[in-house]
């Protein structure tokens, strides 16, 4: 019985030490509802005052983000500090529109749950495809759209999936997406096929599968199919792009509910889309690479 | 067919208490301590319901766990989802149970000659216990159907199903080794010295003898295999957890996880309760022919 | 053949400990010899080595003209061709009396269900066992366990019974009726090596006493004689108590 109380001491005491090693989070203040009259520089909510901290995933992919990593950094595959990739860019043209240098601009890792869920961030605000829905919106807050969006279809060339080109053609497909995105609630509202869809966490996973021959076809938005089907897989074709059902899907920026910031972001793009900032950045990123048919409906 | 020794009251404790109270007071000691337990628990449980819902933080609570509509829509689907669940590990179980004696008694072949053979069971053990779950199906799941090798199976319910028979056969032979080893050696002796071979004797007199006695952890390990079976989501199947999180993550509500745990906990409760009468059953068999 | 067991000079040792230091010993046919002797004397041991239950160190055993001591012989045959009911019983508590009366019969010596059954019946049947054979073990009273114990090893139809302290396990009144089964044994020509406390039941029964004292066998000879006329001091002494307690 003694050995068993000490056993369970060790246990006890072992688990204490390991959560008082590291230091909470800072203590978010929730934010002020009041909008924010001046978008000065000084005049800013930020989480980290002087600089502007964007959360993004990691590892993330082109187009949205290129340049590799160099030596140090915490990013796989690409860093968003580059400022290389159609994402990367618009944020530091952004950041400049708002009185930020490159040096001033932080990137965090953040989980893609994270960018639309209720509750304080620790980012001012997240980029990451994050496409904007009233669902989403209800629990933080959306920018203007700084892209939009269609959701294509990738398929290894060898599978007779690879030759649809109707909506139809893919009822008895086996198709995959990440949980809780758009790509997903597209197959399930508008592909609706006969099999239930693969659900994967992340989009290596989903890629993954595809690759293997589990899924027939992988659902995901246009340029980031685009990149799968031509630069990080050998032997997919981007089968086609899917039209538009309802609204047009755009990505968002996402903030904490409430934070002025917003306000002041949406101005910097007003002006970003009016003298052209946008559409060259996606001329150069993204547009001029990627052509794809339109799968019917 | 049960023949216990004098009365057994469904409640060992209460009747245990029943009866010293009508050795110390005199009386119907039984009746009144029943009452007694029903109406402190009720008070107890009433108690806690009151002090729960007058809380402060409870309606925040309450909305974002137990939602009622938000329940009864997500339900059915996680529901449908869930029979995924139950045949992956049925399927699962029904493995376990034969490959782990398989290994057991590998690791009980005796000798130097046998030393290889029971060098790769302890490997195994060693090996499929200490890696987390959750790493062999990413392995198996992802990693097997990438090698192409003909004739290998890509299917991911496949792959999930054969990580979870590895990683609990390793367990579960640990379970069935202490069984053997708990079984006298006397009885081995009474086969043995009839003539029957060593296999025989473990065929017929240590292995059933064995397996009765482990029943207990052996069904308390697939009371956790039950639960990993929500490990199989990563690799694609939608199973039950998997399809509470793509509800959540539509309605930001945490109540589809709660009509999951509620379903994985009702999966349980057979389960426990049949080792419990399998205990009783087995147990009395297990006292005779034991060395005095 | 009129030998049935022949042991020359056994020894076995457990580590650092020896327990038979150089045993000599011949059964006839139909014989029953008693070995009686202190606990620990090595009576338990010697009737295990020969069943090879136990290896022995030195010497060798000759058991009806086959040594089975050497490294090639069959060492489940052999078993098979002796009984041996130890003190504790050792009835498998899964099977049921006929359950445990056939299991070797069926798998160890090939016979059919069927046959294993009518025969395990007619055994049962012979010592007032019949109506039990469904029961299981812990449904039996220690002497009835003890006589399924002794069926068990005779289904087997062994030439040679190694009974261990039979008795010593039971209580004062279940004593008898496995008594009672070993006598009708030892009345229809069974061979049998029994080590035993019940000095007086192996004045009546045995051909020959054995006294085993230290690892040796230190005096044998007709029971009569050696139970009432020991030569030996340590015989004697031995005996001695069992007479101060009136139990010979």
């Amino acid at each position: 019985m003694r050995r068993l109380a000490l056993i369970a001491a060790f246990f006890l005491l072992a688990g204490l030490a390991a959560g008082c090693g590291g230091g909470g989070g800072d203590d978010n203040d929730a934010a002020a509802t009041t909008t924010q009259t001046s978008c000065a520089k000084d005049q800013l909510e930020l989480v980290s005052s002087g600089t502007l901290t964007i959360g993004t995933g990691n590892p993330e992919f082109s187009p949205w983000y290129e340049g590799g990593t160099p030596n140090g950094s915490t990013f796989e595959v690409n860093d968003p500090a580059t400022g290389k990739g159609y994402e990367s860019a618009v944020a530091y043209a952004l950041a400049r529109k708002l009185g930020f240098s490159k040096e001033e601009v932080q990137w965090k890792a953040v989980s893609f749950n994270q960018t639309f869920k209720p509750g304080p961030k620790d980012f001012d605000f997240a980029m990451q495809q994050i496409s904007y829905n009233p669902q989403r919106a209800k629990a933080v807050d959306f920018s203007e759209s700084y892209y939009e969006v269609n959701q294509a279809l990738v398929a290894l060339s060898d599978k007779p999936i690879a030759s649809a080109t109707t909506i139809a053609d893919l009822k008895d497909a086996k198709l995959g997406a990440v949980v809780g995105t758009t790509n997903y609630d597209y197959v399930v509202d508008n592909i609706k096929p006969s099999k239930k869809p693969s659900v994967y966490d992340t989009l290596s996973d989903n890629v993954a599968a595809l690759k293997n021959g589990q899924i027939d076809g992988l659902v995901t938005d246009f340029p980031t199919a685009y990149y799968i089907a031509n630069v990080q897989l050998s032997n997919a074709k981007l089968v086609g792009r899917f039209p538009t059902v309802g609204t047009q899907e755009h990505f968002g920026l996402t903030f904490e509910k409430g934070n002025p910031l917003v306000g002041c972001v949406n101005k910097a793009f007003a002006a970003l889309k009016q003298d052209g900032t946008l559409d060259r950045l996606e001329q150069q990123w993204i547009t001029s690479k990627a052509h794809a048919p339109l799968i019917q409906q | 067919m049960d023949h216990e020794q004098g009365a057994r009251p469904t409640d060992p404790a209460v009747a245990a208490a029943g009866s010293r109270r009508s050795r110390i007071l005199g009386g119907s000691g039984d009746t009144r301590s029943v009452a007694i337990a029903v109406t402190s628990t009720l008070v107890f449980l009433g108690a806690v319901v009151a002090v729960t819902v007058t809380s402060p933080g409870w309606p925040a609570v309450r909305d974002a766990f137990f939602d009622g509509a938000i329940f009864s829509d997500t339900f059915p689907e996680i529901a449908e989802a869930f029979l995924l669940n139950i045949r992956i590990f049925l399927i699962a179980e029904a493995f376990i149970l034969v490959f782990a004696l398989f290994i057991a008694v590998l690791r009980s072949l005796p000798g130097p000659v046998f030393f290889p053979i029971r060098a790769i069971a302890i490997g195994y053990t060693d090996v499929f216990r200490g890696i987390p779950t959750i790493l062999v199906i990413y392995i198996l799941g992802f990693g097997a159907p990438a090698l192409q090798l003909s004739g290998v199976p890509i299917s991911p319910l496949f792959w999930g199903v054969v990580a979870l028979v590895l990683v609990y056969s390793a367990y579960v032979a640990e379970v069935y080794r202490a069984g053997i080893e708990s079984v006298h050696p006397s009885q081995e002796a009474a086969a043995r010295s009839l003539g029957l071979s060593r296999s025989q004797s473990l065929r017929f007199v240590v292995l059933p003898q064995a397996v009765r006695r482990v029943v207990p952890p052996l069904l308390n390990d697939f009371i956790g295999l039950q639960k990993d079976s929500a490990l199989v989501a990563l690799i694609g199947p939608v199973e039950a957890f998997r399809q509470s999180q793509i509800e959540e993550s539509a309605s930001f509500n945490f109540t589809p996880y709660l009509a999951t745990a509620l379903l994985f906990v009702l999966a349980t409760i057979p389960l426990a309760r049949f080792t419990d009468w399998l205990i009783a059953r087995d147990r009395r068999r297990q006292l005779a022919g034991r060395v005095t | 053949m009129t030998e049935a067991l022949r042991l020359e000079g056994v020894h076995k040792s457990f580590g650092r400990l020896q327990v038979l230091r150089g045993i000599d010993l011949v059964l006839d046919v139909h014989e029953v010899v008693c070995l009686i002797g202190a606990s620990g004397s090595g009576k338990s041991t010697l009737l295990r080595c020969v069943n090879l239950l136990e290896s022995i160190d030195a010497g060798r055993i000759i058991v009806s003209g086959h040594e089975v001591t050497n490294a090639r012989v069959d060492v489940n045959a052999v078993r098979r061709s002796i009984g041996i009911v130890f003190q504790a019983f050792n009835l498998f508590p899964h099977m049921t009396v006929l359950g445990n009366v056939t299991l070797a019969p069926r798998r160890a010596l090939g016979l059919s269900k069927d046959r294993a059954e009518a025969e395990g019946l007619e055994l049962l049947a012979r010592f007032g066992l019949a109506d039990k054979r469904d029961e299981y073990p812990d449904r039996l009273s220690g002497g009835q366990q003890q006589r399924v114990a002794i069926v068990r090893a005779l289904a087997m139809r062994p030439s040679l019974m190694l009974l261990d302290e039979v008795t010593s396990a039971l209580d004062p009144e279940l004593v008898a009726e496995v008594l009672g089964v070993i006598r009708e044994l030892a009345e229809g020509g069974m061979t049998m090596l029994i080590a035993t406390h019940e000095m007086a039941f192996a004045r009546d029964i045995a051909h020959r006493v054995c006294f085993l004292d230290a690892g040796v066998i230190l005096e044998q000879g007709p029971a009569d004689r050696m139970l009432t006329n020991p030569r030996e001091e340590r015989t004697q002494r031995f005996l001695q108590r069992f007479i101060e307690a009136g139990r010979l």
